[in-house]
């Protein structure tokens, strides 16, 4: 297996006449915790949104594993091998939370069975109940998914991600929102799921971060600004400035 | 509101009481004829339904899937002289081969495009319909669908008798019923759940949601096309007004009037329509101005419908 697990080639995202996103190249490597920062409308989700197959780009190519998957449809994603959380949260609010992951954990094995009780499919609810205990929230199993509070939904959705069994894991600001006790436990989090397979973390507070990833990509004003270990973004004057000129946090 | 625990238990046992409804239901009802026409519009509400209330589809091209049904059986049985089952065979087929089609289409719109294209495709149905005469009956409508003997397996029954018409459209409907349920609670039952409530997670989950609308596009269009068969047999005739718009409405305001996404709530909203249009239409000609400012009063009052309202009270 290559040490690199995707790279972008010069993707690039227009949305009419603003370009969001200029021509961005970088490698992610295996096993490893990247973060993509960048201050509020930097191109972050947009980046992400292109990597993950939201939609396509408008120019360029991204590779994963050694194979072109450009606009390779969305709901294909999960067979590939890359699962994601939105900036948003996005689980099914009137459904259980078992049933959310039982649902997630369904799209590998039934898709168009009209016929059978689908508590018949071996194994599943075990597999949904092993998740939600990854995540934490198992005591919640039986609560309808919109009930939960924002930060257990978050895990929630990180639950229903991990369904597909990704090598790739995408997360697009798994913390937006949170109360700091809900933020560490979350950090802690994707620590663990860091030490098991490839993440990649769209993150605007940098301080979040640092102590975290193992490389970092800086977006400003939709380029990449700056790219490195944590080490080298502290030091990386420009990264100092855009930073610094916001007083982030 | 009913109590939540005696909802969940009936609602684990749906099928068998709304059999047991089927069977009480013309011995409470005075008007034989208006309660075949509550089960046929009921079915056409109830595959409405499955695109409305469980996938959140508003199509308002339904007359084209029912009223494909009935023209498929009425077809078989007056040009091919098939009998009585295969023409219901025909107008189950009938219906979902015109859903594939306009179903391919409209699925890749949403919302109010979604329900315009389901609505101009419809048009285009009703006017070939329309167009070919030779085949169809034309403006006339298709006449001449005379099924007077029902016979299975050795079973003779007397289809001209109102009582017995109405247990025959009545196994159907129980059929129906019971199929639906297995496919509510089936895997497929999941996915749909899931498309409806959040299409991103859906997608990012690994479903293919255009296909999965599809599915149930054709789905829907196999029961609004057993209830477009059955009201062929049941009127003997296929009334060209079938194809028209106004059926489209029709079954929109019956499943919202019943409660969208209910199992049963179809049939309480085709009841209460057909009822109500029957007895108004007694004592005055603008029996419609009195059903539309009902339906308009229940959109407004109990947006969950009669049905809904019934099992999980009046929506905050
Ligand atoms: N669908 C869209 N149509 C038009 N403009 C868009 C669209 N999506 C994003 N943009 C614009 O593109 C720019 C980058 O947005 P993006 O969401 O990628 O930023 P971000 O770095 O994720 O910011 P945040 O930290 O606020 O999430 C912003 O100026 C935004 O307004
Ligand atoms: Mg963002």
């Amino acid at each position: 297996m290559s040490d690199i697990i995707l790279t972008t080639e010069g993707v690039a995202k227009s949305f009419g006449k603003f370009r969001a996103l200029s021509g961005i190249t970088a490698s992610f490597p295996r096993g490893k915790l990247t973060a993509i920062i960048g201050p509020n409308g930097a191109g972050k989700s947009t980046y992400f949104n292109l990597i993950s197959g939201a939609f396509p780009p408008s120019a360029g190519r991204i590779v994963f594993e050694g194979r072109d998957i450009t606009g390779t449809a969305q709901h294909r994603y999960a067979a590939l091998g890359i699962a994601k959380s939105f900036q948003i949260t996005t689980v099914f609010p009137q459904v259980t939370v078992l049933e959310n992951v039982r649902v997630a954990l369904q799209a590998l094995v039934s898709r168009f069975n009209i016929w059978m009780p689908r508590g018949d499919l071996a194994g599943l609810a075990e597999k949904a109940a092993d998740l939600l205990n990854v995540v934490g929230i198992s005591q919640h199993r039986e609560r309808l998914a919109g009930s939960l509070a924002h930060g257990e939904q978050r895990a929630l959705e990180i639950a229903m991600a991990l369904a597909s069994n990704p090598r790739l894991l995408l997360l697009d600001e798994p913390t937006a929102g949170m109360s700091p006790e809900e933020t560490r436990s979350m950090m802690d989090l994707i620590v663990k799921l860091a030490s098991e397979r490839t993440v990649i973390l769209v993150e605007h507070k940098m301080k979040l971060v640092m102590g975290i990833s193992d490389r970092l990509l800086v977006l400003h004003h939709g380029e990449l600004l700056a790219e490195g270990t944590p080490d080298d973004i502290r030091r990386n004057e420009t990264v100092k400035r855009v930073y610094l000129g916001q007083r982030e946090h | 509101m009913l109590p939540a625990e005696f909802v969940a238990r009936c609602k684990r046992h749906r099928v068998v009481l709304s059999v047991v409804f089927l069977l009480i239901f013309p011995l409470v009802m005075p008007f034989k004829a208006i309660a075949v026409n509550i089960l046929i519009y009921g079915l056409f509400a109830l595959g409405f339904n499955l695109l409305f209330g469980t996938l959140g589809l508003l199509s308002f091209g339904h007359a084209a899937l029912f009223g494909g049904g009935a023209y498929a059986c009425g077809i078989a049985i007056v040009h091919y002289g098939a009998p009585w089952w295969l023409g219901i065979f025909a107008g189950l087929l009938g219906g979902m081969l015109i859903a594939a089609i306009i179903g391919a289409l409209a699925i890749r719109t949403r919302g109010i495009y979604f329900a315009m294209v389901t609505l101009a495709l419809a048009q285009c149905v009703y006017f070939v319909a329309y167009q070919a005469s030779d085949f169809t009956g034309g403006e006339n409508g298709l006449r001449g669908i005379d099924v007077r003997d029902i016979n299975l397996f050795g079973l003779h029954i007397n289809f001209v008798d109102p009582l017995n018409r109405y247990y025959v459209v009545a196994a159907f409907v129980a059929a129906a019923l019971f199929v639906l349920s297995r496919i509510l609670a089936s895997p497929f039952g999941a996915v749909l759940e899931a498309v409806r409530e959040n299409e991103a997670r859906a997608r990012a989950c690994g479903y293919d949601v255009r296909a999965t609308r599809f599915v149930a596009f054709v789905i829907s269009g196999g029961f609004c096309g057993l209830a477009g068969a059955l009201q062929a047999l049941h009127l003997s005739i296929v009334p060209i007004e079938t194809l028209y718009y106004q059926t489209s409405g029709l079954v929109v305001m019956m499943a919202l009037l019943g409660g969208m996404g209910t199992f049963f709530g179809p049939f309480i909203g085709a009841g209460v329509f057909l009822l109500l249009e029957n007895l108004v239409s007694l004592w005055t000609v603008h029996w419609q101005l009195v059903v539309g400012a009902a339906f308009v009063a229940c959109v407004l009052f109990f947006p969950r419908g009669i049905w809904g309202t019934i099992l999980l009270g009046r929506a905050k």
